[in-house]
This record gives structure tokens, sequence and C-alpha cells, in this order.
């Protein structure tokens, strides 16, 4: 029975150990944070997610922390459907020519502060598309980022504890 | 020069270019010819008259979409063709601006638009859907694509078969091993190369793991967009413990980079097989549970029976591959017909249906899992030993591979000089998906609509290039 499984999940421990953010990210974060004059925004931070010219991968890692075995949710961290209600724009993805003016304008319709993450080798620095026409190499080419997370895609465990990082920055302001 | 076999019975004529028979797969050209790729495997080929070429979507509507690309590559134009709009050019200034794309709705009274993408409110690739509505009905739906291109096919020439791989591999991320293995398939045919035994294998092992990892999730997709959350998450774990296992036994969850022009860039890991068969244990043990739930559910039922039907003359129309296309009653599967190793010779099962629904292409997906699960398990059976790749040679040639990916045949067409790869052009299935796509979203509900998008599964990617 459905409601069977569903009581079972809600009271059973986690399938995974929960991850925990890198101190040395933390600190630096919260010290670049501090600077910038951030204010508190609570404790939980919702993200919008902007492909900029991806192939797709970066795409199925971060749908995958939100899966029962690494869920975001239990950090506070979730997925927003309007850039109005997020906190975080994260970019995965080569600068894409036919992307930029949809970027830009997704971080103009955030509420400031906005912290800017670049996901995955292509958003860090142009990945392997680096030097084609069709794109201009990194996010930080677009907007200022805050925080980048490398990797081919990077794997759920290590997006999640980069996240974390921001959280845990975010708390020390 | 070598030349595949399929490239040898390549016919070079006017008439032969207009008088065939069959499904369209794919439609290129490169600088003095264009080439019509039917199925299961035949190539046509016409030399261009002043950077044009007899259109044929007169006759086969699924090759609009490939001469509207034809013209933003290269500017050939198809004469006499239906559609002259661009496929994934932008027409963008230096700082990334260009007007607001004027796609006009249909007359009529009480029609408005709706515009959706190319950012969305979840995890996803980016697309432009502008729909026409009257009400809640969608009477149009026109997209506009491009927003993924970074310029694939032109980082690929002039590099080697090896290199290229790289760029091959990231056309679409979740077909990475099918587009790997398409690729490196059409290298090989070119420098007349045959990968070693044990890396064809490796290879099918891979590509099948794929194939589940995607039908998973594909299937947990439906039931999210259905409103049925205890099947989406159900089935991302399934997705997720692939993705670890492939982690494990091939050091890469989505397995990217891991096939490679010659063979295989690694061997299985020390222990993987024992990973992998526990995975697909769990998964065939799981799967009927998740299937009598799916199959139980009466709200779940009511939104994918009869729901975002696709008759099987409009998959033909397309030249739909894969869940599609069979599940439209298209028989159509690259490993059985042109086939390659190590299918050739296997006996495999390929599932078929004419309903066209969303419960036809979910079922086939959840039938498609278990055959693959069990292929898997022989492949690892009868895993040869040897060595798992060999250095192509700087040889010259033209060469064509197919792999058939969870949506369908990727086919890649290349031509190496001394080397070097001088032209190439890579056929996503998604090609002849977005447009049956646009046609299915008319007459349904504007909120069908993501369940319509999950169901087929056309990737932005893989065509945006």
């Amino acid at each position: 029975m459905a409601w069977r499984r569903l009581i079972r999940h809600l009271v059973s421990a986690p399938a995974a150990g929960a991850a925990a953010a890198d101190p040395g990210a933390v600190a630096a974060m919260a010290e670049r944070l501090r600077s910038a004059g951030m204010r508190r925004l609570g404790r939980s931070l919702a993200i919008l997610h902007v492909a900029a010219g991806s192939c797709g991968g970066c795409e199925l890692e971060l749908r995958a922390t939100g899966n029962l075995i690494h869920d975001l949710g239990q950090y506070g961290l979730s997925f927003a459907a309007s850039p109005r209600h997020a906190d975080v724009l994260l970019i995965t993805g080569v600068a894409g020519r036919n992307m930029l003016e949809a970027v830009r304008e997704a971080r103009a319709a955030m509420p400031d502060p906005v912290f800017v993450i670049a996901l995955g080798d292509c958003a860090v620095d142009g990945g392997v598309f680096k030097g084609a026409a069709a794109n201009i190499g990194g996010a930080d080419r677009i907007l200022p980022v805050d925080l980048m997370i490398p990797g081919c895609p990077p794997d759920p465990a290590r997006i999640i504890e980069a996240l974390l990082a921001v959280l845990a920055a975010h708390d020390g302001v | 020069m070598k030349d595949s076999k399929l490239i040898a019975a390549c016919e070079y004529n006017a008439p032969a270019w207009a008088n065939q028979e069959g499904v369209l797969i794919a439609l290129w050209t490169d600088a003095t010819h264009a080439y019509a790729l039917y199925q299961p495997a035949r190539l046509v080929a016409v030399a261009l008259v002043e950077g044009a070429y007899p259109a044929l979507s007169p006759s086969r509507p699924g090759a609009a979409w490939f001469e509207r690309l034809a013209h933003d590559l290269r500017g050939h134009v198809a004469r006499g063709g239906t559609d002259a709009r661009p496929a994934i050019e932008q027409f963008r200034a230096a700082d990334g601006t260009a007007a607001w794309p004027v796609l006009p709705a249909p007359d009529g009274p009480g029609v408005h638009q709706v515009a959706l993408g190319p950012v969305h409110g979840g995890v996803t690739e980016p697309a432009h859907f502008r729909f026409s509505v009257i009400g809640e009905l969608v009477v149009k739906l026109e997209m506009r694509l491009g927003y993924s291109h970074r310029g694939i096919l032109g980082l690929i020439r002039g590099k080697s078969a090896r290199l290229a791989a790289r760029f091959a591999a990231r056309v679409a991320g979740d077909s990475t091993v099918a587009h790997s293995l398409a690729f490196a398939q059409a290298a090989e045919a070119a420098l007349g190369i045959a990968p070693p035994p044990r890396a064809v294998q490796l290879r099918a092992i891979m590509a099948e793991l794929e194939r589940c990892a995607n039908h998973a999730g594909d299937c947990g997709a439906i039931a999210e967009a259905a409103g049925f959350g205890l099947g989406a998450a159900g089935f991302a774990r399934q997705r997720e413990a692939l993705c670890a296992a492939a982690g494990a036994a091939f050091g890469h969850r989505l397995m990217m980079d891991a096939v490679i022009p010659g063979g295989v860039a690694e061997d299985l890991r020390e222990g993987g097989a024992e990973v992998l068969k526990d995975a697909l244990d769990t998964l065939t043990a799981e799967l009927p549970g998740l299937r009598r739930m799916m199959e139980s559910d009466a709200g779940l039922a009511d939104r994918l029976n009869g729901a975002g039907l696709i008759s099987p003359a409009l998959a033909v129309a397309f030249g739909a591959g894969g869940i599609v296309g069979r599940a439209s009653g298209q028989r159509a599967d690259a490993r059985i017909s042109p086939g390659y190793a190590p299918y050739t010779g296997m006996e495999v099962k390929v599932p078929v249906t004419a309903e066209g629904d969303h419960a036809a292409r979910l079922l086939l997906r959840l039938a498609e899992l278990e055959i693959s699960a069990g292929l898997i398990r022989g492949f690892l059976q009868t895993l040869p030993d040897g060595p798992i790749a060999l250095p192509p040679p700087a040889g010259s040639g033209a060469g064509l591979g197919v792999a058939e990916s969870c949506r369908g045949p990727v086919w890649v067409w290349l031509t190496i000089n001394a080397g070097l790869i001088e032209d190439v052009f890579i056929a996503d299935p998604s090609a002849r998906l977005w447009p049956l796509l646009e046609i299915a979203a008319a007459g349904g509900d504007l909120a069908e609509f993501p369940l319509l998008a999950c169901s087929i599964n056309a990737s932005p990617a893989g065509v945006d290039l």
C-alpha cells in the first residue's frame, strides 16, 4: 500500500549520512559575504537554476540532489520556480551567446542580495567548449560569480557539499 | 581512401535523391553535396547547385527540421522546402540581445499566447515554447530552439578522432554513451579498424546501463509530471542506484568519455561486475512493485491512458524512433537493423505497441528496463579477456556510425583526412521528436503539456549542437 510505504519513509533514518561543508570554503565565502555587506536571509535558501549552454549532464546531477538518497531539502535548500522567489542564481553550461540575454534578465528579476553559483566545468571557465564562436566562456563572463563548483558533471554529493558552504557562510554573516 | 560499407553504397544522383521510399532518418550537407539517410541505413547524395538542393520536406515532413538546420549551419538552401524558419540560429547581436521572436498566433476569436522558457521553473534545459491558446485549449505550439548551441560541430572539425570524442560525448549528457559509441563507430568505419572484443562488450554494458538509468529517470519524470510523487521518488531512487553503480564500475556516474574511438578508455574496475549485478538485482526485484504501484493508481491511469496520442502515421511521417516510435507501432531499433556488434546475431527483444499514448510509452520503458538488465547480465557473464583499445591510425576515409540511445538511433557521419576530422554531422533522435511534440501538443490542454514533454522527452542539447 502506498501510504504504508510513505509512513515507513517518514519514520526511517535517512538513507545516507548527512553531508558536511568544507570548513575552508565556508570561511572564505563568509569573508566575501561580509565584505560585500550581505544581509541575513534566514536559514533556508531558494535556488533558481538557469542552463546557459549545457549538454544536460549537470542538470541530471543537479536533479539527483533532490532524490531520496541525497535529499537536498533536508538542508533547507530548494529550487524556486520564479526568479522573484530565489536567493541563489545557479548557472550550468557555457555562457552560450543565445542565453546571455536570458541569464541577465533572470538575474535582474531576482531581489537583492543574490548569490551566483557556477556549476560544472563549462560554467566555471567554458570547459571543453571554450573557444567556440557560439559561446563566450564561463558564467563569470556574464555576471560576477560567488562560488564555483567544478566537475563534468560534479556528482550530487559534491554539489550538496558546495551548497552547504553557502548556507554555513551565510549563517556566519 | 577507405570508406565504410554504408558510405560505399551511397548513391550520388538526382533521380535517386527524389525517389526514395522508407523512413527518413537525417539530412545534412557538406561543402559539395546534400546527404539523406533512410532507414535502416541507406545513404543517398545529390550535388549542390549554387548552394542549393531539391527539398525533401514536401513529401516528408520530418525533413523540414534538417533543411532548416542545414541552412543555419552552412547557408545551403532546400529548393521548394516547406519551412524556411531558422532551426537553432537566433540572430543575436554581439552582446547577446535579439528582438523578441514573432511566433504568430493563428487567427480566431479569443486566441492569446502563453510563453514558456528558456528560463524554466525547475532544473531543466532551455527551450522556448509559445502556446497559442483559447482558454486552456492549445490550438498551436511553436518552439524556438538553439539556446544550448555550443558550437560542437565546429569544435570537432580539424581534431583527431580521439580528441574530438570529448565533444561528441557532450552533445547530449544523458545519452553520452550512445553519442560516444555512434561517434567511435563512425570513426572506426572511416579508418577501417575494429575495436577488440572486450571493448565491444564493455561498450554494450555501458550503453544498456545508460538506457536503464534514462528509462528509470523518464518513468520518474512522467510520474512527477502526472502528480504522482510516490512513483517519482521510487524511480528517481532506482536511477540514483544505477548511476552510483556506473560510477563504481566505470569511474563516472554518467560514463562520460568512457567510450573512445578504438575501444574504451578504462576497463571495468575491480569489483565492478559485482556492483553492477547487485544494482540490477535490486532493480529487477523492485520493478514489479513499482509497476503495480503505477498501474493500480486510478488518478495516474486517468492522466496516462489515451492521452498524448501519437498515431502510427505521424510517427512514420517524422521518422520517430526509440520509445516514441515503438509505442506508435514502429519496429525500428538500430541494434537490430542495421545492427552492430555485439548485438548482431543475438536475439534482442524489442517490445512494440501501437497504442501511442502516455501509458504505452511508460509501459515500454518499464519493459525495456527489464530487457536491458538481462542483456547486461549476459554480457557480464560472457565478457572476453583481452585488450580494451587499439590506437586509431592516422588514415583517411568516410564513415557512418549508429548507436541506439534511449530516444532512438544516434547517427554520426564523418570524413577523416590524414587522421584529422574534416567534416562531421551528428543526428540526435530528438531532431525527429521536437516537431512531433509541436503537433501532439496542439488540441490538448495547456496544463497537460509538461506530462507530454516528459513522455516524449526530446533533448534540447541533442539538436542545439
